[in-house]
């Protein structure tokens, strides 16, 4: 199979295996292109994508704009905080308009649940959801599975632990799929109040210690506490959960074994991680960053082939 | 599915023996020559001809692997996409003579793709195209290969099919002149 089963990307619940490895084989081949003198091929040179923001985002947002840029794709850019949508102009409305200057590919990240998968039923172009809300964010899980495929060798059987605020992050639920999908074994960790009530419904370990959940675990995927998204007190104070959950030098040598630390960014060092380990060899952290460009054009790349 | 044979293997070594005494009339000691087979049946080829031009020169010419797939003129025009494969080119190609080597010419289109995507590596001084099976009157480009093993008249539904003893279920190496089934 040498396409993707779906026209757009809304979540990674929605690919298939196929489709994932699909996504991985061809990143690894725009990785190697993204690390030649000459960075760019001029595959997508007939196609124009717009990146539609409502939500900020730096490392995302840079990301697929590079990702577009090295395909050769022309690219216009939109933040909801410069723009009519202050004005009281619909999601529907914002994206028919921009649509009718003939663009063809969509990136939308919305803080609404569910926003791309609205839009997906009322437009023809391809939609690549950059995050909405608290729902999925799939390049994040797919730019993650790949780093662990090129760490480990293998995602199939590996044992992965989600630590931090599991309940706002998007990250959490799209990274589940994608492991579960490569065979992966999953647990998540966190404050009991950062769990998420249906939890037990998609078939994952839960560990409240963080010390047992990373010696179970070969790979630690760390998150941030999504402050902008907790409107109450979830836990009594910062210190107070890093002292609980936070990920430490002291903690990991204890452990005796060897454990790959991520990180989707921003962190808060001090907070959820240490910058000592932060900054370890044992953080691929900045792989996750590079790697997160190859795989996006590699999406922007297979869903630019479903279109016709 | 019918097929005829264009090449057995007796005659395919014969063929690529005179490839290369060709290559090395043209390029004497290959000081400063290198071969690219293109992704994906080029390099099966590639890697013979450097291994005769070992046993012929003992000149151990660099080789390298390239993909074209990104730099296609009818992607998203196609019904099936082309997968990408692996690009594996250890050195620059600047200021080198390059021989780009496929095994079937048809279109011209993937060596299009090629040279551009070769840019990516440096300027060659030369470049120059080798192919095993040249199908006449079929190109859409004004690119022609300098070194042909044999030129076939095909019609456009049929498919010239180059088998190499190494692979999966293939005994001997062979090239076929296949009819797509109407």
């Amino acid at each position: 199979m040498d396409k993707l089963s779906t026209k757009h990307l809304l979540g990674i619940k929605d690919l298939s295996r196929e489709d994932i490895e699909l996504i991985f084989q061809t990143a690894e081949e725009f990785k190697d292109v993204i690390n030649r003198p000459i960075k760019k091929v001029p595959s997508l040179r007939d196609i124009t994508i717009a990146n539609v923001f409502f939500e900020n985002s730096t490392r995302t947002k840079l990301s697929f704009e590079l990702a577009e840029k090295r395909l050769s794709a022309d690219v216009i850019n939109f933040s909801s905080s410069s723009s009519s949508v202050k004005k009281g102009e619909t999601l529907l409305d914002t994206v028919n308009n921009i649509l009718s200057m003939k663009v063809d590919m969509i990136v939308m990240r919305h803080s609404s649940p569910g926003a791309p998968h609205f839009l997906s039923k009322h437009i023809d172009a391809n939609i690549v959801n950059a995050g909405d809300g608290t729902h999925e964010h799939p390049t994040q899980a797919l730019l993650d599975t790949f780093s662990i495929r090129e760490k480990l060798g293998n995602v199939e059987g590996k044992k992965v632990a989600i630590i931090g605020d599991i309940l706002h992050s998007r990250v959490a639920l799209s990274n589940i799929f994608a492991l579960q999908k490569l065979g992966a074994e999953v647990m998540v960790c966190g404050p009991i109040t950062l769990l998420p009530k249906y939890i037990d419904t998609l078939g994952i370990k839960v560990e409240l210690d963080v010390r047992k959940a990373l010696e179970w675990c070969d790979v630690a995927n760390i998150l941030r506490i999504q402050l902008e998204r907790q409107h109450i007190k979830y836990f009594p104070s910062l210190r107070e959960y890093s002292l609980y959950y936070g990920v430490n030098k002291k903690l990991l040598d204890s452990l005796n074994k060897e454990i790959t630390i991520m990180h989707p960014g921003p962190i808060n060092r001090g907070v959820e991680l240490s910058s000592d380990v932060a900054d370890s060899d044992h953080a691929i952290i900045l792989d996750q960053v590079e790697n997160g460009v190859a795989v996006r054009m590699a999406v922007l790349y297979l869903l630019a082939s479903v279109s016709k | 599915m019918q097929k005829r044979l264009l090449l057995g293997h007796p005659q395919l070594a014969i063929t690529i023996g005179r490839l290369c005494q060709q290559l090395i009339e043209n390029h004497q000691n290959f000081e400063n020559t290198v071969l690219l087979g293109l992704q994906p049946r080029g390099i099966f080829l590639a890697e013979r001809i450097k291994e005769k031009l070992l046993e012929l020169t003992n000149s151990n010419i660099q080789l390298g692997y390239l993909d074209a797939t990104f730099y296609r003129d009818d992607f998203r025009r196609r019904d099936n996409p082309v997968r990408a494969n692996e690009t594996k080119i250890d050195f620059l190609v600047e200021n080198k003579k390059v021989v780009l080597i496929d095994d079937v010419f048809f279109t011209g289109r993937t060596v299009r793709a090629a040279l551009d995507a070769m840019h990516a590596f440096g300027r060659p001084s030369k470049v120059e195209l080798l192919v095993l099976v040249k199908r006449k009157y079929s190109s859409h480009l004004p690119i022609f290969p300098d070194y042909v093993g044999k030129q076939v008249n095909t019609i456009e539904s049929q498919r010239v099919l180059v088998e190499w003893k190494h692979q999966k279920g293939v005994e001997e190496d062979n090239v076929w002149l296949i009819n797509k089934e109407d």
